[in-house]
């Protein structure tokens, strides 16, 4: 779970790690009233939860009162396209405005967990304020990995190698304590990475961060109650939301074939699979382990919602999940939601006779595919057939739908 | 000869009295597994269709003598689970259960690390030696007693090649998932250690998955010990671009991560890349066949 810059810092100040002075605005009126009371200039930070706001302009200074409150007012509702929202955007509903920091000399700090050796690691860098990705490409030398061993802790020498090799012997009681801090912070919070980037010397050499990003581990969230209620809702894709709290894990794509998968590595190459017959897949669906009428009811509801959708693609593998049930499933499913396009259904595993059994004897028209390729073929013969018969009422549809 | 699993091995069942602990426990017994005991603490004296419950895992380890665990207890309690386990000095546990939280397994992995103990998981459908023993989650009737060593992140995608590989007349000596999370006990490297050192296996399927640097690290290490053959799949080709699949920890290796990255190593190893997942079962069988001259 991302947390918006604000709440990050809010964190980190409960930690007394030094942060820019600020304050949150919902309404342009704010923007001039946080202004008048910090002094200029000041700067407007869009706070939504997505990378690369500042080159898509989520990020701007105001020099007075009236110029913060005109810049808030074009920053609300707009929506930013950064390389990770994809072409739809994020839209703005929260500024951060701050005080602008006098910078000396940006840097980069951070505390991950690294997957390969199974512990916390802190990445650090002098090259602050361009992307942690960039600095790897250009400057691979640049960067600092310590790995810390949870049962000792941060060390001293390591906070020494950071003192040295970031330039900051006059600021070593400043990083001492703010890695210290932020490390507690990490452990306390179960995060997943929390980043300052930059985090900045100031003309009068302190130490402050002047961004921060916090990314809480999800499946600590149960144990994270004061974190868990820091997640903003509105910052979620409806149809993704809706099927997380369905106990679905849902993406959704822009292609034209609908997929309803167990298990987010058979989802995935089931997605692979209708690529390389041709087709594009129109979401990514993992339905779990608990494959009952209600999840594959709802399921079909968000897939078909898309009226891009032509055709959908069941693919079942039993294991946990028993043929039998996600047969029964869907025809219970069907009797609920209506859909209208064709599907194909691929079952195998536990209990496979009895399910495809129960879908043969239903009435309803499935088309049913023996493997996995053999699928992905019927289903992209059917979305390329009808991309050929009926263009315009597609087109047509929609529009209607976006109206 | 297989791997890790083995018809004489003794299994326990940490969560057996749970619905998931109970079907499964009940599950691999059917198959042929020795499921010798449970553990569900407070629930100690009981018995699961002549299954003995115990609230210790030690008191299971003393009354029934165990060498493996299967491990079905929910998140939280998880870690303290697997912990339990070596703890009582069982050395192979797999753990199926899935949301552990990050943190609870960076101190188990530290303690496995010292102790020398196989955990196999979390976030796993488990090990099987096909006819022989079956500990885990997966179907049992798709895997055929051969020759092909699966190694997956995955564990709906090991059913799907294990049941390819037994299509075209083939089979597998040992099968299992390494799990999913971020953390997780083993990597493909040690398996690949094992299957190479083991007479009965031929050749190895690798079955990958985007991000992080697991499957380049293989490479290296094929590249390096293995003279069996091997095939591999990485799913999520198709996974859109620029969403982030992984955090700085994998970010931060550049371009490692990606699908291209990934049969770009293994190629360079000499891995047999499978890139399209409809077709593994035959490509392994053709290539086993032209290529190495198996008599299939």
């Amino acid at each position: 779970m991302k947390l918006h810059e604000y709440q990050a810092k809010e964190l980190m100040s409960l930690y007394e790690v030094p942060i820019p002075e600020g304050r949150v605005a919902y309404f342009p009126y704010d923007a001039w009233m946080v202004a008048m009371e910090l002094g200029f200039p000041v700067v407007l930070k869009a706070q939504v939860l997505t990378g690369g706001r500042g080159k898509a302009g989520g990020v701007k200074i105001a020099k007075t009162a009236d110029e913060a409150r005109d810049i808030a007012q074009e920053l609300f509702g707009k929506t930013l396209v950064t390389a990770q929202t994809g072409p739809q955007g994020v839209r703005v509903r929260k500024l951060l405005v701050e005080k602008v920091s006098s910078i000396k000399r940006e840097l980069y700090f951070s505390i991950t967990i690294d997957r390969t050796i199974g512990k916390p690691v802190v990445i650090a860098s002098k090259r602050g304020g361009m992307s942690i990705e960039e600095v790897s490409e250009l400057y691979p030398e640049d960067i600092i990995k310590i790995p810390i061993d949870p049962a000792v802790g941060f060390l001293p020498y390591q906070i020494r190698r950071l003192k040295y090799d970031l330039d900051l012997v006059e600021q070593e009681k400043e990083i001492s304590k703010i890695v210290s801090s932020l490390y507690k912070l990490f452990m306390d919070k179960d995060c997943s990475l929390l980043e300052m980037n930059p985090l900045v010397v100031t003309d009068t050499d302190h130490l402050v961060a002047l961004d921060a990003k916090i990314e809480i581990d999800d499946n600590a969230i149960f144990r994270r109650k004061e974190v868990a209620k820091m997640r903003d809702l509105t910052e979620y894709d409806p149809d993704e939301l809706e099927a997380r709290f369905a106990g679905l894990n849902f993406i959704k794509l822009d292609g034209d074939i609908g997929c309803m998968v167990n298990g987010a590595g058979l989802a995935m190459a089931t997605m692979d699979v209708i690529k390389f017959a041709g087709g594009s897949p129109a979401n990514f669906l993992d339905v779990g382990g608990e494959a009952t009428p209600d999840t594959i009811a709802k399921g079909f509801e968000i897939i078909t919602r898309d009226s891009k959708v032509k055709a959908i693609f069941i693919n079942i593998f039993g294991g946990i999940v028993r043929c039998d049930k996600v047969a029964n499933g869907i025809l219970q499913a069907l009797k609920t939601v209506e859909v209208k396009v064709p599907i194909v259904v691929r079952l195998t595993g536990m209990n496979k006779e009895e399910g495809m059994e129960m879908l043969k004897n239903s009435g309803l028209a499935f088309s049913v595919a023996n493997d996995i390729k053999e699928a992905a073929h019927m289903i992209t013969q059917i979305t390329k057939g009808k991309n050929q018969d009926q263009p315009k009422e597609t087109t047509k549809e929609t529009n209607k739908k976006e109206k | 000869m297989a791997i890790a699993v083995y018809k004489t091995s003794r299994v326990i069942v940490q969560g057996i009295t749970g619905k998931e602990g109970r079907y499964h426990a009940l599950a691999c017994r059917d198959y042929g597994t020795k499921i010798v005991g449970g553990v569900t603490p407070g629930k100690g004296g009981q018995d699961i269709e002549g299954i003995p419950v115990f609230n210790t895992v030690e008191e299971a380890v003393q009354k029934t003598n165990p060498n493996v665990s299967l491990i079905f207890v929910p998140p939280p309690f998880a870690a303290d689970a697997i912990l339990e386990a070596v703890g009582s000095g069982i050395k192979i546990i797999v753990c199926i259960t899935e949301g552990i939280p990050v943190l609870d397994m960076v101190k188990v992995k530290r303690v496995i690390e010292k102790e020398g103990i196989i955990l196999i998981g979390p976030n796993c459908p488990g090990i099987i030696t096909p006819e022989a023993s079956k500990i885990g989650i997966m179907p049992g009737h798709i895997f055929k007693r051969g020759s092909i060593g699966i190694i997956s992140r995955s564990g709906t995608l090991l059913y799907e090649t294990a049941d390819q590989i037994s299509k075209v007349g083939l089979g597998q000596s040992t099968c299992l998932g390494i799990g999913g999370d971020p953390i997780v006990g083993t990597d493909y490297i040690f398996w690949l250690e094992k299957f190479e050192q083991d007479p009965e296996t031929e050749a190895v399927m690798i079955v990958g998955e985007i991000g992080g640097d697991a499957e380049e690290k293989a490479a290296e290490y094929i590249k390096a010990y293995v003279t069996k053959p091997v095939f591999a799949f990485v799913a999520g080709a198709s996974a859109p671009k620029g969403r982030r699949m992984g955090h700085a920890g994998a970010i931060i290796m550049g371009k490692k991560g990606t699908v291209e990255s990934k049969y770009a190593a293994l190629k360079e190893a000499g891995v047999h890349v499978i890139e399209n997942p409809g077709y593994v079962g035959e490509t392994i069988y053709k290539t086993l066949k032209e290529k190495y001259h198996f008599s299939i």
